[in-house]
C-alpha cells in the first residue's frame, strides 16, 4: 500500500515543466456515453423541477451570516 | 500521544419562509424546531424528544488556546433564550443566529458521524413537514444544506475532533492547515461565482467550495468575520488537562455521503499523525490564505502551490503525500484510535478519490459534491446554450442543496450511499453506542421527566429534593453501552441510577 505508482512527488521549483492544459482536462471530464444518457434523463427532470422563475428565486434567496 | 479521535459535526442550515412578505429567519427556525419536537413528543409517534433544554453553565466559546482574547474580536454571545433542545440520539438541535443548527452526538468513527449527519437531514425533512402542517395555506418553510446565499453571507458546517492537550498547538496549525487547504479537492460542495470582495462577481464561473471565499486569516478566534483557517476556540467539553477539541470551521456541508466520510475520516487520521509527531515538517504551504482560494478556484486541479521551502506541488500532489503518510502510519500503529475498520475504508476511498481526480474527475459524480454539481451545471448549460451568468445556473446551484425530497436536485443524481436509510432513521432517536452520547441519549429516553438540562459534558437530574444533581461526563469515551448499558437497563429510577453511579 505504501508504494503508490500513481503518486506524483512534490516537485522542485526547477523541474516544473508539465504544461497546464486546462482544455484537455475539461474535455477528459465529459464522461462516457452511458453517463451522457443518464445525464439527459437527469436534465429532463431538472428542467421539470427547477424553480420556474430562476432570476427571482436567486434574488430572493437571502440568508443572514451565521456561526 | 494520540488520543481516540472522538468526533462530530455541526451544521447550520439555510432557511427560507416562502409565502410571506417580511420573513424572519429566527422565528422561522424556532417554528421549524418546535414543530419537530411537538410531533415527536406525541404519544404513539416514538419515544420522542423530551423538551429538555441545553445547559450553558460550562460553555466558554471565548476562550482562546493562545491564552488571550482581543477586545472587539470576540466570538458572539450564545443566545440562551432561543430554542435549544437535546434529542434522544444525543444530538443538540437549536437556533443559532438566524439558522436552524444540528450538532450530531459525539461519535467514535467517521461512519457513525455520517449516519448521524444523514439522520440530521431526515430530522430537517420531518421538521419541514411538521412546520408546514401548522403554517397557513400558501406558506412554507424550506431548508437548504449549503453554506452561502451567493450574496456574501455564509453559515458554517463545523467539525470537532478530540485531541491530546500536550500536542503543541503550532504543530496542529502547520499540518492541519496543509490538509484543510488541499482536502478541498474532495470536500468542496461547489459554487457558481465568487463572493470574495476582491474578485469581480463575473470573473468566476464555478469554484470547488462554498466557503473558501470567506477565509481571510490563518489563525484566530472568529467565526463570523475575518474567518481563520485554524480556529482557536478553546472549549474542550472534556477534561481540559487532558484534551483539546479542534473546532474546524473551513469545511463545506456535503450531500455526497462519500465526501462527508472522507472529510471527517481523513482529518481524524491526519490529526492523529500530528499527535504522534509523524508529519513531514517540509510539507508546509507558503501562503495558506491565498492558497485556499487558489485551490478552490482551480477546477483543472493543475495549479501548483508554492511551499515554504520553495518547491511547488498541486493540491492533489499534496493529498497523495498525506495519504502515503497515513497508510504508513496505519500499518505501524493500527486503527484503534482512528475509527477501527472505518479508517481502513477511509484510506481506500481516499486513494480512489485521488486516482479519479487525476485521471478523470467525472468518475466522482455522486461521490464528490463539486464534481456532481458541475456535471449538472455543464449539462444544463450545454442543453440550453446558457451563458455562465444565466440565473438558471445559480438556481441549480441553490436547489442542489434543497432538502425537500421532491425538489432536491442532489436527490435525483442517485449518488452512492454508505448508510442504509433504515439505519439513518434509527439514528434519529438512538445515540451511538461507543461514546458518552450513549449515556446522554439513554437517560433522555428513559427518564425525560427527571432531567432538568443536559450539555456535552454533564447532565442535571431533579430527584424532587432540595438540590439538583449534576453528573459530570468529562471523559468522552466513557458512558458507552459497554460501560453503562447493563446499569441503565437495570435501574428503574434516576435515584437508583445515581446511587449506583456513586458507589
Amino acid at each position: 500500500m505504501a508504494e503508490q505508482e500513481q503518486r506524483r512527488p512534490v516537485r522542485d521549483e526547477n523541474d516544473r515543466e508539465e504544461p497546464v492544459d486546462v482544455a484537455a482536462a475539461q474535455s477528459a471530464s465529459r464522461g462516457s456515453d452511458r453517463l451522457k444518457g443518464e445525464l439527459d434523463d437527469l436534465l429532463d427532470e431538472i428542467d421539470e423541477v427547477l424553480e420556474s422563475n430562476a432570476e427571482e428565486f436567486v434574488k430572493s434567496y437571502i440568508q443572514k451570516g451565521g456561526e | 500521544m494520540p488520543v481516540p479521535k472522538t468526533l462530530g459535526i455541526e451544521t447550520e442550515y439555510g432557511i427560507v419562509h416562502r409565502g410571506v412578505d417580511d420573513p424572519n429567519p429566527i422565528s422561522a427556525s424556532s417554528l421549524l424546531i418546535n414543530a419537530y419536537l411537538s410531533r415527536r413528543s406525541q404519544p404513539g409517534v416514538g419515544p420522542g424528544s423530551p423538551r429538555v433544554g441545553w445547559d450553558f453553565i460550562d460553555e466558554t466559546p471565548h476562550n482562546d488556546v493562545r491564552g488571550f482574547s482581543h477586545i472587539g474580536s470576540m466570538a458572539p454571545e450564545v443566545e440562551t433564550h432561543l430554542v435549544n433542545a437535546v434529542l434522544t440520539n444525543g444530538a443538540r438541535y437549536y437556533v443559532d443566529h438566524a439558522h436552524p443548527e444540528l450538532s450530531t452526538p459525539e461519535c467514535a468513527d467517521a461512519m457513525a458521524v455520517l449516519r448521524h449527519d444523514r439522520a440530521a437531514e431526515l430530522i430537517m425533512i420531518e421538521s419541514m413537514s411538521a412546520a408546514n402542517e401548522v403554517l397557513p395555506d400558501g406558506e412554507e418553510l424550506v431548508v437548504y444544506k449549503n453554506n452561502s446565499d451567493g450574496k456574501g453571507n455564509s453559515y458554517g458546517c463545523h467539525e470537532n475532533y478530540l485531541m491530546d492537550r500536550a500536542t503543541p498547538f503550532a504543530d496542529i496549525v502547520q499540518h492541519a492547515t496543509t490538509h484543510f487547504v488541499t482536502r478541498q479537492v474532495f470536500t468542496g460542495a461547489g459554487k457558481v461565482g465568487s463572493e470574495a470582495p476582491w474578485i469581480p462577481g463575473d470573473a468566476v464561473a464555478f469554484q470547488l467550495t462554498q466557503r473558501a471565499d470567506f477565509f481571510e486569516e490563518e489563525v484566530g478566534l472568529e467565526t463570523t468575520l475575518k474567518r481563520p483557517i485554524i480556529n482557536t476556540r478553546d472549549e474542550p467539553h472534556a477534561d481540559p488537562l487532558l484534551y483539546r477539541r479542534l473546532h474546524v470551521i473551513v469545511g463545506d456541508a456535503n450531500l455526497c455521503e462519500v465526501a462527508t466520510l472522507l472529510k471527517l475520516g481523513t482529518t481524524a487520521i491526519v490529526l492523529a499523525m500530528v499527535e504522534e509527531g509523524l508529519m513531514d515538517p517540509a510539507l508546509q504551504i507558503s501562503d495558506p490564505v491565498r492558497a485556499i482560494q487558489a485551490v478552490s478556484l482551480d477546477t483543472s486541479l493543475r495549479q501548483p502551490l508554492l511551499l515554504a521551502d520553495g518547491r511547488t506541488a498541486t493540491a492533489v500532489d499534496i493529498q497523495w503525500q498525506l495519504l502515503e503518510q497515513a497508510q504508513k502510519f496505519t500499518l505501524q500503529r493500527g486503527t484503534e484510535l482512528t475509527g477501527g475498520s472505518v479508517a481502513d475504508l477511509v484510506l481506500l476511498r481516499w486513494e480512489e478519490a485521488l486516482t479519479s481526480l487525476e485521471a478523470d474527475p467525472s468518475e466522482l459524480v455522486g461521490v464528490v459534491d463539486w464534481v456532481t454539481k458541475k456535471h449538472l451545471l455543464d449539462g444544463l448549460a450545454e442543453r440550453h446554450g446558457l451563458s455562465p451568468d444565466d440565473a438558471r445556473l445559480a438556481a441549480l446551484d441553490l436547489q442542489y442543496h434543497d432538502l425537500r425530497p421532491e425538489r432536491s436536485l442532489f436527490a435525483r443524481v442517485g449518488a452512492e450511499t454508505l448508510v442504509d436509510t433504515p439505519d439513518a432513521v434509527i439514528a434519529m432517536e438512538q445515540p451511538p453506542d461507543d461514546t458518552r452520547a450513549y449515556f446522554r441519549g439513554r437517560c433522555l429516553q428513559k427518564w425525560p421527566e427527571d432531567i432538568v438540562a443536559a450539555n456535552w459534558d454533564s447532565m442535571v437530574f431533579d430527584l424532587g429534593r432540595q438540590v439538583l444533581r449534576r453528573v459530570p461526563m468529562m471523559e468522552p469515551t466513557r458512558g458507552t453501552r459497554e460501560h453503562v448499558g447493563t446499569l441503565l437497563d437495570e435501574c428503574e429510577t434516576v435515584s437508583e441510577l445515581l446511587d449506583r453511579l456513586s458507589t
